[in-house]
């Protein structure tokens, strides 16, 4: 994140000179071993491979960057990229929406009972994905979902939550569903940070409740905010387990491509094109690092307005 | 100040938690409900019998056993995981923040850098390393990449900058002490709550895993519980015959896999909250 690392420079304790020695590196050490075995190696080995192609004959043959032309052509890896950048561009702001609310009402002492509602807005964060996909698909499915039991019940045509036309947007429920009380936490945790003297100082200039919520706490809360959808924009275009668990009730629906990861892990494993899976792990981490980037260059913009 | 407790918002985020809440009641339901009576009476409220115990007793016992298996390996992944993460995240967190070495921001920038990368990406990769290593299909295919958590180390470097005062540290090497000494005997209180929260959240991220486990294991023995349920709902989803009753062992075991979890948020909740602030406000 370039703030951070904008802060790395500004912020080290000062320290005597005696101090710059080599007992820093008793502590890092550990971490950058396991770092560089299992986070840089893999990453450089994928690059390494993306360079390479398997042949019928003559066996792996270097190939330039023909791994990353056929990517960039590659009409399933593009529909599943454009899918999930609709799914971040519809799912997130309502996700941090809701999470912006919840975080504003829980802090701002005016609900009964705060600390149930902080608890109950979390617990699904503590629910694997696998399991809430699980639930959530028996509660769209059509054999014992309670909206399909209405239904049949009252007598009217439950829509088709798994259709090709509604699955984007039941997936996103899902998501929403998990992560909504994970970032109300964290956009509360910073909430609770801010000064109360602003308060009792915008109080004093006669603000209310809703006026202090808009100019005080929500600019307060610009970090926490960025911190949150640069975490959004990791898990959206990861997107995995929910799409392949939804996959078995609805195969025609999502197809082995739907969304980049299922693409890539359907290379690797069901056609064994490893290189290829390589290029595009790859160039998905990429396209993850930029979009980030560029979220952050442009909320940063914003905010020097 | 005076705060008035308002009505209608409290109305409102009931509704709110109605909607995140009900989803889990419909599961607490339906694990007490026949595979029968799963299709036949309305899911969100419960059936003819109440099958709970017999529901678990089966979950538990079939196919000799594998859930309980499954639990106890999800178990062993995710504490091993995550206090080793948070254990390398503290001490390099520490090291970075209070000590000046050649290479530090460069080194620094170099690991935060990394926390946009996703770990999917990672996936692939690794599993074609570990195959020629002979790591697939063990449980070090799931620990050893799990042990690395860069946004460990951002939390716990923000929070050793701000929880570890100066003169302590001053004073304790005026008294002689070694650097290590320093860090087990001293420091480490302090730095407790972040290192907490980093358990926790990588607790969490390995307990809920499923796309490394998926690529990294095939033998079922391995499985932890979030790939061991989604291959029991595959074998359910074309449910007849024998395997018509496992839909109970999916719903049932689903609710027991997440009761360990929440239970620790609740128990643990005054440390996690502490140690996300940190995080979250000092970018």
């Amino acid at each position: 994140m370039t703030t951070t690392t904008a802060a790395t420079a500004a912020a080290p304790p000062r320290r005597r000179r005696s101090k710059t020695g080599t007992s820093g590196y008793i502590f890092i050490t550990p971490f950058l071993v396991f770092f560089l075995l299992f986070f840089v190696l893999p990453l450089g080995y994928a690059g390494y491979l993306s360079f390479f192609r398997d042949q019928l004959v003559g066996g792996t043959v270097f190939a330039g960057l023909d791994n990353y032309a056929r990517a960039l052509k590659d009409a399933q890896l593009l529909d599943g990229v454009l899918r999930v950048a609709l799914f971040f561009l519809v799912q997130v702001p309502v996700m941090l929406l809701v999470a912006l609310v919840a975080a504003l009402a829980i802090d701002s002492g005016m609900l009964r009972s705060a600390k149930l509602f902080r608890l109950g807005v979390f617990i699904p964060y503590a629910v694997p994905s696998v399991v809430a996909a699980l639930m959530w698909g028996y509660l769209y499915g059509p054999d014992f979902g309670p909206l399909a039991q209405l239904g049949d019940r009252l007598g009217f045509t439950p829509p088709n939550l798994l259709s090709d036309s509604a699955m984007l947007a039941s997936l996103g429920n899902i998501v929403t569903w998990e992560f909504t009380g994970y970032n109300m936490i964290i956009l509360y945790a910073a909430l609770r940070t801010v000064p109360t003297e602003l308060y009792e100082a915008a109080w004093v200039d006669g603000a209310g409740a809703w006026r202090t919520a808009w100019s005080i706490k929500i600019p307060a809360l610009r970090p926490a905010l960025l911190l949150c959808l640069i975490f959004s924009v990791i898990g959206s275009f990861q997107l995995f387990a929910e799409p392949n668990l939804l996959q078995r009730l609805a195969p025609n629906v999502i197809n082995s491509s739907y969304t980049p990861n299922l693409y890539a892990y359907s290379l690797a494993f069901t056609s064994q094109e490893v290189n290829y899976a390589a290029a595009v792990s790859f160039l998905l981490g990429l396209v993850i690092v930029v979009v980030s980037y560029v979220v952050l260059f442009l909320t940063s913009r914003g905010s020097r307005r | 100040m005076i705060r008035r407790r308002s009505t209608v918002l409290t109305l409102a985020m009931g509704a709110l938690l109605v909607y995140f809440l009900f989803p889990l009641f419909w599961l607490i339901v339906a694990a007490t409900k026949t595979t029968g009576d799963l299709f036949s009476t309305f899911g969100l409220w419960f059936g003819n019998d109440f099958a709970l115990l017999a529901n678990i007793r089966e979950t538990f016992t079939h196919n000799n056993g594998e859930y309980a298996r499954w639990m106890a390996n999800t178990l062993v992944y995710s504490v091993v995981s995550s206090v080793g993460a948070a254990c390398l995240a503290t001490f390099a967190g520490y090291g970075f923040a209070r000590y000046v070495f050649r290479g530090r921001s460069m080194l620094l920038g170099a690991v935060l850098g990394t926390i946009m990368v996703p770990t999917t990406a990672l996936a692939i990769p690794t599993y074609l390393l570990f195959s020629k290593a002979s790591l697939v299909n063990t449980p070090w295919a799931i620990i050893l990449p799990s042990l690395v958590s860069p946004f460990g180390l951002f939390l716990m470097w923000v929070y050793a900058r701000d929880a570890v005062s100066d003169t302590v540290l001053e004073a304790a090497r005026i008294d002689g002490a070694g650097e290590l000494a320093i860090f087990f005997q001293v420091t480490l209180r302090s730095l407790m709550p972040g290192f907490v929260t980093v358990v926790l959240f990588t607790l969490v991220a390995t307990w809920n895993n499923y796309f490394l486990p998926l690529i990294m294991l095939n033998d079922p023995t391995y499985y932890p519980i979030t790939v061991g349920l989604s291959s029991w709902s595959a074998q359910a989803v074309g449910g007849s015959g024998a395997n018509a009753d496992l839909l109970a062992c999916v719903v049932t075991g689903s609710l027991l896999s997440i009761i360990p979890l929440i239970a620790a948020f609740i128990l643990l909740q005054r440390f996690w909250q502490s140690g996300l602030s940190a995080g979250a406000v000092k970018e």
